[in-house]
């Protein structure tokens, strides 16, 4: 994380408004042998829930060894309806989570999830973190959206729900009707989180300062190259790339080769 | 965290220095640090200095986690029905939330499975002997110490670790406080103070008296006005019973929503006062003394229940005691009372047993430490103490950011040693400061503070510790 910025002490609005809690969905895929590895827990982005990792990556880690949970943010997925939810409800979610873990987690966040893990990085010291295509809410991926998806993108500046295609989130090697089914289950997220996008303040360092892994496509029709790298140089490194893919890497056709690649680093950083 | 920075446990065989002119064999465990007590404070020194890097030896007297919060273990002071008396986001540690569907107000039970579940998350067990006391805390050369241990219970031979730094957290509410009174040993009755109290069972149809107005002493008058047949409260002064909700939210939520806006002291005070006098009005008509003092000048007492069993006569107060009779008790207003037992919730003093008290800046003899931050003992840069304070809301945010900041410390000695000399002027520099409003001046305020005012000190420290 940016190290300028000091850690604050004072919290005293979280202290005095607490996060309401709200009904989580969590999907998990266990190993059938414990072997001492990290628990993983991937964060969804904006309009997933906890089934777009349900789908290929949880059992994939766990068949590597790694327990691996998915957590579906309030207002989407199997959780309770959260019309009015913030990002910081959205890390609360997050923080909630992790701590029920039984050990210290690894926090994977896909989409505008890798901004809720930035600021719950914040909040609960992760063993290491993974920015997915992470939507960091910057100017350069607004423009991207309008340019690839001006009817889906233009009524979220109005206060409307922000609707994906399924052009923008799979590549052509996805058969169509796959892309349809996934498509069709996608939510939306809530409209003040959504300005937050736009609007949020950085998030204040992480604690105990984790390893962060950037990975995303160059063909990502909602995250521009220049966003990846310049989220993989905030935090010290170049990001990984999987050309040919869509935003949805954990759903595309070549869902297994960026999954492999975050356990390939994980096992590398802690052995 | 990677394993090569792991000392692992300590191997007495590893390196002995036999110190010259004695033969006591002293292992030197480097650059680990050690940390004296596995409860809430120690817990947090632990899992901070391991995430700085540290090696960490931790030496716990007893068999399990959660000190004080543990009730099998000797020391702990808690009965069967504890509750917390600061909301969830004021106790939680900043890092670790406590799951949201908990109560406001959890009870000691669920705390200690925090703990539990904070040391397992964290795989803190690791680096905690159990069943290990330490007897001996000595600074030697360099600013290094020299910790003699023993197995719990003076079994087994004594053996001296050499550390780079120490974190005291052996608690400060073990050590009972008991009062001399006149008569004390000619009294018939029974005698208990509130640390040995643990079950309403022991009130069960006895005319009690209560000793003691803090929140220990409210809570076992609301049991002894439900279970035993007399109950009466004896305070020295009046107080302020403050109410666990107030507009429909955890009181100490919504004093923060004040401090959060910076709505000064005084203000605060003015509001507090009317809310109660709207609210549960004047307490001088049940016979409760007037408070001489404002509200947050003393340790706030968070009870809705007390006011309501001494509206319904199950609670009478009465003044101070003069002296005990063998079979009567004698007030200072001249009334006597009989009561079959007397609890004493007077409180606890701190004690530190295995340190040379001048050490921690007590050169009277009172047992009062002088430190900065209520953490730091000038003249002893590896030397900290965590937890040694009695906040207006949860202890253990603070003994986290106390140990972080010391972990800092710790770090910078080695990195940057001129601001770790700095750290060190400032120390000396604010011995003795407080971080509070006026409060009333007596040993159970030693460590009293305003958590907003401690923590924004403790921010100051980091950021001038850490400016670029």
């Amino acid at each position: 994380m940016s190290q300028q910025q000091r850690v604050r002490i004072m919290r005293g609005r979280e202290w005095a408004r607490p996060v309401r809690p709200a009904r989580r969905e969590v999907l998990s895929a266990l190993p059938e042998v414990e072997r001492g590895r990290p628990p993983l827990l991937f964060v969804p982005g904006f309009g997933h829930g906890a089934w777009a990792f349900a789908e290929h990556w949880l059992s994939h880690a766990a068949g590597r060894g790694f327990p691996a949970y998915a957590l579906s943010l309030r207002g989407h997925g199997g959780s309770e309806p959260a019309p009015e939810a913030t990002l910081r409800a959205y890390a609360h979610d997050v923080t909630q989570v992790a701590a029920g873990l039984p050990r210290q987690a690894v926090l994977v966040g896909h989409g505008a999830g890798a901004l809720v893990v930035r600021h719950a990085l914040a909040r609960y010291p992760a063993r290491a973190a993974v920015l997915v295509a992470p939507v960091l809410g910057d100017w350069a991926t607004l423009g991207t959206a309008l340019r690839r998806n001006p009817g889906g993108t233009l009524p979220a500046l109005v206060g409307g729900g922000l609707r994906l295609s399924r052009r923008q989130l799979f590549s052509r090697e996805l058969p169509d009707a796959e892309a349809r089914r996934y498509a069709a289950r996608l939510g939306r997220a809530g409209r003040r989180a959504q300005w937050q996008l736009l609007t949020h303040h950085d998030p204040e360092p992480a604690v105990g300062d984790p390893p962060v892994l950037v990975l995303g496509s160059p063909d990502d029709r909602v995250v521009p190259p220049a966003t990846l790298t310049r989220a993989a140089r905030r935090h010290g490194g170049a990001p990984l790339l999987f050309p040919g893919m869509g935003h949805d890497l954990m759903l595309d056709a070549r869902w297994q080769e960026p999954i492999d690649a975050i356990l390939d680093w994980l096992e590398k950083e802690h052995p | 965290m990677s394993p090569s920075t792991d000392p692992g446990r300590p191997e007495p065989d590893a390196t002995t220095l036999a110190p010259p002119g004695d033969a006591r064999p002293v292992s030197d465990r480097g650059d680990t640090v050690c940390v004296i007590g596995a409860g809430a404070s120690g817990l947090t020194a632990v899992k901070n200095l391991r995430e700085h890097g540290f090696g960490v030896d931790c030496y716990e007297r007893e068999t399990g986690i959660g000190g004080a919060w543990n009730w099998r273990h000797d020391r702990s002071p808690v009965y069967a029905s504890t509750h917390l008396i600061s909301s969830r986001p004021f106790t939680q540690f900043p890092d670790f939330p406590m799951p949201d569907d908990w109560p406001d107000y959890p009870h000691h039970s669920q705390l200690l499975s925090y703990f539990e579940r904070y040391a397992d998350h964290f795989d803190l067990r690791q680096h905690i002997w159990f069943g290990t006391e330490v007897i001996r805390v000595e600074p030697v050369d360099g600013d290094r110490w020299d910790v003699t241990t023993r197995s719990t219970g003076g079994y087994g031979p004594e053996r001296i670790s050499r550390y780079a730094a120490v974190v005291v957290a052996n608690g400060h509410n073990w050590s009972p406080k008991l009062p001399h009174y006149e008569g004390l040993e000619e009294f018939r009755g029974e005698i208990m103070h509130a640390s040995s109290y643990k079950d309403p069972a022991q009130l069960r149809g006895k005319r009690v008296l209560m000793v003691g107005a803090g929140n220990t002493g409210c809570d076992i008058a609301v049991e002894a006005a439900q279970q035993a047949s007399r109950c009466w409260h004896s305070t020295r002064r009046g107080y302020w019973y403050a109410p666990k909700y107030v507009f429909g939210r955890p009181a100490d939520q919504v004093n923060d929503s004040l401090i959060a806006l910076r709505v000064p002291l005084r203000v605060r005070q003015w509001l507090y006062h009317w809310t109660l006098r709207l609210t549960v009005g004047d307490l001088t008509r049940f016979g409760l003394p007037r408070p001489d003092h404002r509200v947050y000048e003393t340790h706030p007492i968070v009870n809705s229940q007390l006011v309501y069993y001494v509206g319904h006569g199950q609670i009478t107060p009465v003044p101070d005691v003069a002296r005990f009779h063998a079979k009567a008790v004698e007030l200072t207003d001249g009334r006597e009372i009989d009561p079959e037992l007397v609890v004493f919730a007077t409180g606890y003093l701190p004690r530190f047993e295995f340190l040379d008290p001048r050490v921690l800046g007590d050169t009277d003899g009172s047992g009062r430490p002088r430190l900065w931050l209520n953490a730091f003992a000038p003249g002893h840069p590896t030397l900290a103490v965590a937890g040694l304070v009695q906040p207006d809301s949860g202890i253990f945010p603070l003994s986290h950011w106390q140990t972080v900041l010391f972990a800092r410390l710790l770090a910078l000695r080695l990195r940057r040693p001129d601001r770790a000399a700095a750290f060190a002027q400032r120390v000396a520099a604010g011995v003795g400061e407080r971080y509070s409003g006026r409060v009333k001046d007596s040993s159970r305020h030693w460590f009293e503070v305003g958590h907003a005012d401690y923590l924004r000190a403790v921010q100051r420290a980091m950021d001038e510790l850490e400016e670029k």
